[in-house]
């Protein structure tokens, strides 16, 4: 250790530094630097297994459980159901990785190593934006075990293969998007657990309070009017219409804009607060 | 409050015509909540040098570090880093200053080699000098063996030592160690001293934190010592010894059982009584002048007590820290939690 400087390298000249020094970050950059994060986190997913459980075991867990106890109720038989249904899990199953999204990102930031990004000359998006291009793992591994386990029960999505491939990316673009909302969160929030809460907070009312599980007919007029103007229902009509009919219908158009609505309002004050918080 | 201005003179290398100082801060205040944790503080550090900012656990030490690194906003005061306001270019910053934290700020979940790779990828350096840089590193600093370990089973030195690392990979040309062996058993402390000084053999200028005295002492050319966010004292180490104005004469004695004469001897000289260690024969004398210690060796001379070894020395940074601040450095004051993070 002692002898780490040889004595044959160049000098360090600070003035030299001062002249090359950047000014600011630029785009290709950002990308790159982003990609790094993302590579990070992927590490971090790989050995850390039990960050899958909740990705793996919801969508096998919850399509058998809403199918056996709401598929008699809603649509008369539990094959009946599974058109619905599945695309209201798809949604639901995307929305719950989303938040875990916010969350690890905060225990993250408490940990030493982000003080060292803080003070690395990179853009102050990468450390947020670099684990959600990782979550893209999960959020394909969710929405393929979702239809996985739909098929599993009797699923025929009449929309085929393209049909369930689209409503598989339109969920997965969903929940990336909609992730910004929870690594704001993950930004403000004192703790992990408060991010946990705030999260549920928002999850339980967009999700229960959709068309994923029952028609809007059967709901009163107050409630369905909340019904239709979120986005999560757009999101299930759009993985219904492309799953079972393989139909682009304009819902496909209303989710992508309003996620990207989401995100032009969620990604700036994710940075801006993430840059005060330091 | 004494406030002890002490010149520039002395010490550390002079400021060469026309460069600017390494880092120039006036004035800087952070105020969390009601708590003033740094209320004012100037710096002035020179290229090139290692300049030690000493002070307890609280004072502001790491507060202070952390605003010139920008991971905190500056609340009044301004700072500059070779001539760079800190405040409004925040990225060029980044990119002139090294950060090695109180707590190791490495990636748990990377290998030591991963994270060498992850910070040179993230600042731009390509990837076969990516790689060549981080093999540099590992064997520099003592960590082959373990770089494909997870950093979890890392021992506190060599976090330390892989932190260290993380922060040369562009060889910034000023590098900020905040309290860099608190925690380090002896040998690896002597490591990381040796270190230090490397960089600055390198062309770098080091600003560290440090509780330790006799760290300071070893390693920095100057010295800030900070108290409840203000600098009460700047100069070298010696200077602030001298500040305290007077020495320390040290005994040992052929045989430890003339201590007690030997003791009787010292307070008819002086009137005082020494510090004595009976079973080292060792007798420590405070002296108001250094020429008095002549006095004392020739009254034991004349007493026949004979001596194995004399030295007189200034007094550690220890008891200048009393003089200077009127308490003892290791007193708790409970504010120090804040600044941590």
């Amino acid at each position: 250790m002692s002898t780490m400087i040889a004595p044959v390298r160049e000098r360090v000249r600070a003035a030299d530094r001062v002249a090359a020094a950047r000014r600011r970050v630029s785009l290709s950059e950002t990308l790159g630097q982003t990609l790094m994060m993302a590579w990070r986190a992927l590490k971090k997913m790989l050995r850390n297994p039990e960050q899958f459980f909740d990705v793996a075991l919801q969508p096998i867990l919850f399509t058998a459980m809403f199918a056996f106890i709401f598929g008699g109720a809603i649509a008369g038989d539990v094959a009946s159901y599974l058109p619905a249904m599945i695309p209201g899990i798809l949604a639901q199953t995307v929305l719950t990785t989303c938040m875990a999204t916010g969350t690890q990102l905060r225990e993250d930031m408490e940990k030493g190593v982000f003080d060292r990004f803080k003070s690395l000359p990179i853009a102050r998006i990468a450390p947020l934006a670099g684990p959600m291009v990782a979550d893209l793992l999960r959020y394909t591994i969710a929405a393929t075990l979702t239809f996985t386990m739909g098929l599993i029960m009797g699923y025929r999505p009449e929309g085929g293969p393209g049909g369930v491939l689209a409503a598989i990316l339109l969920a997965i673009f969903t929940g990336w998007s909609l992730a910004w909302v929870f690594t704001w969160v993950g930004t403000i929030a004192r703790s992990a657990q408060a991010v946990q809460g705030i999260s549920m907070m928002i999850l339980f009312p967009l999700t229960f309070l959709s068309n994923a599980f029952v028609p809007v007919e059967t709901l009163p007029g107050w409630l369905a009017a909340f019904v239709r103007v979120n986005p999560v229902s757009h999101l299930v009509t759009a993985a219904r219409d492309l799953a079972n009919r393989a139909v682009v219908s304009g819902e496909v158009a209303w989710t992508i804009a309003a996620c990207l609505i989401v995100m032009a309002i969620f990604a700036p004050l994710s940075v801006r607060s993430y840059k005060r918080h330091m | 409050m004494s406030i002890t201005e002490l010149g520039r003179t002395g010490g550390g290398p002079a400021p060469s015509g026309g460069v600017d100082l390494a880092v120039r801060a006036e004035g800087l205040v952070k105020t969390f909540g009601e708590h003033r944790a740094v209320d004012g503080i100037d710096l002035a550090v020179r290229p090139g040098e290692i300049f030690g900012v000493l002070g307890p656990n609280g004072a502001g030490k790491t507060t202070t570090l952390r605003m010139l690194a920008t991971l905190l906003k500056i609340d009044a005061g301004r700072a500059e880093i070779f001539g760079v306001d800190v405040a409004g270019n925040p990225h060029v910053i980044r990119q002139l200053v090294g950060v090695t934290g109180q707590y190791a700020s490495v990636d748990e979940n990377l290998t030591a080699r991963e994270n060498l790779w992850l910070f040179s990828r993230l600042q731009g350096i390509a990837p076969p000098r990516a790689r060549r840089i981080a093999a540099e590193l590992l064997s520099q600093f003592g960590l082959e063996d373990a770089a494909n370990k997870p950093i979890a089973h890392f021992s506190g030195g060599m976090r330390r030592r892989l932190d260290l690392a993380a922060s040369l990979i562009t060889r910034p040309p000023l590098i900020f160690l905040d309290e860099p062996t608190t925690g380090l058993d002896p040998r690896t402390r002597g490591q990381m001293w040796d270190t230090i000084r490397g960089l600055v053999t390198d062309g770098c200028t080091v600003l560290l934190t440090t509780q330790y005295l006799d760290e300071a002492d070893q390693l920095a050319d100057r010295v800030a010592v900070i108290d409840h966010g203000r600098k009460v004292a700047e100069g070298t180490p010696d200077e602030l010894k001298t500040a305290v104005g007077n020495s320390t004469l040290q005994v040992r004695l052929a045989d430890p059982g003339e201590t007690p004469t030997a003791a009787e001897v010292v307070r008819r000289v002086l009137g005082s009584d020494p510090i004595l260690s009976p079973e080292q024969g060792r007798l420590n004398v405070a002296l108001d002048q250094a020429d008095l210690a002549a006095d004392v060796l020739i009254a034991l001379r004349t007493a026949g007590v004979s001596i194995s070894s004399v030295s007189v020395a200034k007094p550690s940074l220890d008891e200048v820290f009393l003089a200077l601040t009127g308490h003892e450095t290791d007193e708790d004051r409970g504010t120090g939690t804040k600044e941590n993070r």
